[in-house]
């Protein structure tokens, strides 16, 4: 093989290729990161309550995500939405229900931790003012925890991004199938994989630099 | 105001309340104290139901705190409560922990709300801390503080967990005058404290627990003057060292 060539990366390459790819993956990181807190701290109140008909089935919800690789529960979802409401679905779409329900049970075990590490007696605190449990998770536990727990949730949310690209098993339209397609119509597969690395590499530290930053800081105010 | 009847609480079998029986009257003040351990804070943890119990009754004004149909929030609305940590809330100013039980749960208005944290902030001596944070304040002033957000829901009644056990000797005071403040203005309150020079001072009964058990309940005069049982004058002679 010869030497590399990477006079096909232009500004074109990129209006034409990357940009919709790119801006695929970073909806599908976002959308996924606040449904999947959403439905993560939903899912981290039930399994901390102590009646069990709640607990178990979140407990078993995370439990099984959590032991299934990501690439098949994007393959299961993407077959079995259509045959369960009987439409087709295409694939960003999926992607979308799928990163949502999938990463809501990683969330779900941070803000787990992040509501054990307030302290029992500030849900008393709550509870002796007269709010009710919902109020009192809501206006005081989960500010709390959620504050404790946004370096963790941030990262998490890094490894996120990268695992969007494991949308390229659905045909989704992602960044890094942007630069597949580009490699494969200037025939540089080599090239455009390489720039794929670099970019994802780029975006990925430069966000981990800033979470450690933001750690330190947090650190300090308390 | 506050009836607590042969009440008995486990954590699986250990006996953590045994048959306790008392009660505080309207006005009252009513000091709780005994060695650690001694169940003195989960009993009055009972009587706004922070604490869940299995036998016995407690009644809070007429209300049964551990009948299924009580509505909880609305009768500890009406019961402040001062814990041993302070217990404000971090995330929120000084202001904010004043005004969110009055605005969430009395459904006061904001104006109103902050008029009146601004009143109790000044009684309290803290009317400049208003605007700052829990952690910028030291452990006396939180703990004032705390008994402000409290008085800000208006209560019948005032149960003190502690208030004074963690705080560094200097601050103690302070806490203290805050509270032989309110005995004075005819609140009722029932308090767990060592702090037996408070309780000379405006206790009417003291009541002194050991392993679960009301040991003894007397009048303030009778518990410093004589008491009956071997394990209070025990402990009052710990405590009492000089």
């Amino acid at each position: 093989m010869g030497a590399l060539d990477l006079s096909f990366f232009n500004r074109e390459l990129i209006t034409n290729f990357l940009w919709n790819g790119f801006v695929f993956s970073v909806e599908l990181t976002l959308v996924a990161m606040a449904g999947g807190i959403l439905l993560g701290t939903l899912l981290a109140l039930m399994r901390l309550s102590d009646r069990s008909w709640i607990a178990l089935p979140a407990a078993a919800y995370v439990n099984t995500m959590r032991s299934i690789p990501l690439v098949m529960v994007i393959l299961w979802f993407f077959l079995l939405i259509p045959f369960l409401t009987g439409r087709p679905m295409g694939a960003e779409w999926s992607a979308v229900i799928t990163f949502t329900a999938f990463e809501a049970a990683y969330y779900s075990e941070i803000m787990r931790a992040g509501i054990q590490s307030v302290s029992r007696d500030q849900v008393h605190a709550g509870n002796a003012l007269g709010l009710t449990y919902a109020q009192t998770m809501r206006l005081v536990i989960l500010p709390q925890a959620f504050r404790n727990m946004l370096p963790v949730l941030l990262s998490q949310t890094i490894i996120l991004f990268q695992d969007t690209s494991l949308v390229y098993a659905i045909g989704a339209y992602d960044l890094l199938r942007g630069f597949s397609t580009a490699g494969r119509n200037f025939n540089r597969p080599v090239e455009a994989y390489l720039l794929a690395a670099v970019v994802y590499f780029v975006i990925s530290f430069s966000l981990s630099s800033a979470v450690k930053q933001l750690q330190a800081r947090i650190a300090i105010a308390r | 105001m506050i009836e607590i009847s042969n009440v008995s609480k486990w954590y699986g079998t250990f006996q953590v309340l045994k048959d306790c029986s008392t009660r505080v009257d309207k006005g009252e003040v009513v000091v709780v104290c005994g060695p650690s351990g001694s169940g003195k804070s989960t009993l009055i943890k009972c009587v706004n139901a922070l604490e869940p119990f299995q036998k016995g009754e407690v009644v809070v004004d007429g209300i049964s705190v551990g009948a299924p149909g009580t509505d909880l929030p609305k009768l500890r609305s009406r019961v402040g409560m001062v814990f041993q940590h302070f217990e404000l809330f971090p995330h929120l100013s000084i202001m904010e922990n004043l005004t969110l039980g009055q605005i969430r749960v009395l459904h006061r208005g904001e104006e109103e709300s902050r008029d009146k944290g601004m009143k109790l902030l000044e009684r309290v001596g803290l009317r400049e801390q208003a605007a700052k944070f829990p952690g910028q304040l030291s452990g006396g002033q939180q703990q004032r503080v705390a008994i402000a957000r409290a008085l800000a829901m208006d209560p019948l009644c005032m149960l003190f967990d502690e208030p004074t056990s963690a705080l560094d000797p200097e601050m103690i005071n302070e806490v203290l005058d805050v509270m032989v403040e309110l005995a004075h203005e005819g609140m009722t309150m029932m308090c767990v404290t060592h702090e037996m020079g408070f309780a000379r001072k405006v206790a009417k009964r003291v009541i002194f627990m050991d392993r679960g058990e009301i040991v003894e309940d007397a009048t303030k005069d009778d518990f410093f003057g004589k008491p009956r049982s071997e394990r209070a004058q025990q402990f009052l002679s710990k405590i009492l060292h000089n």
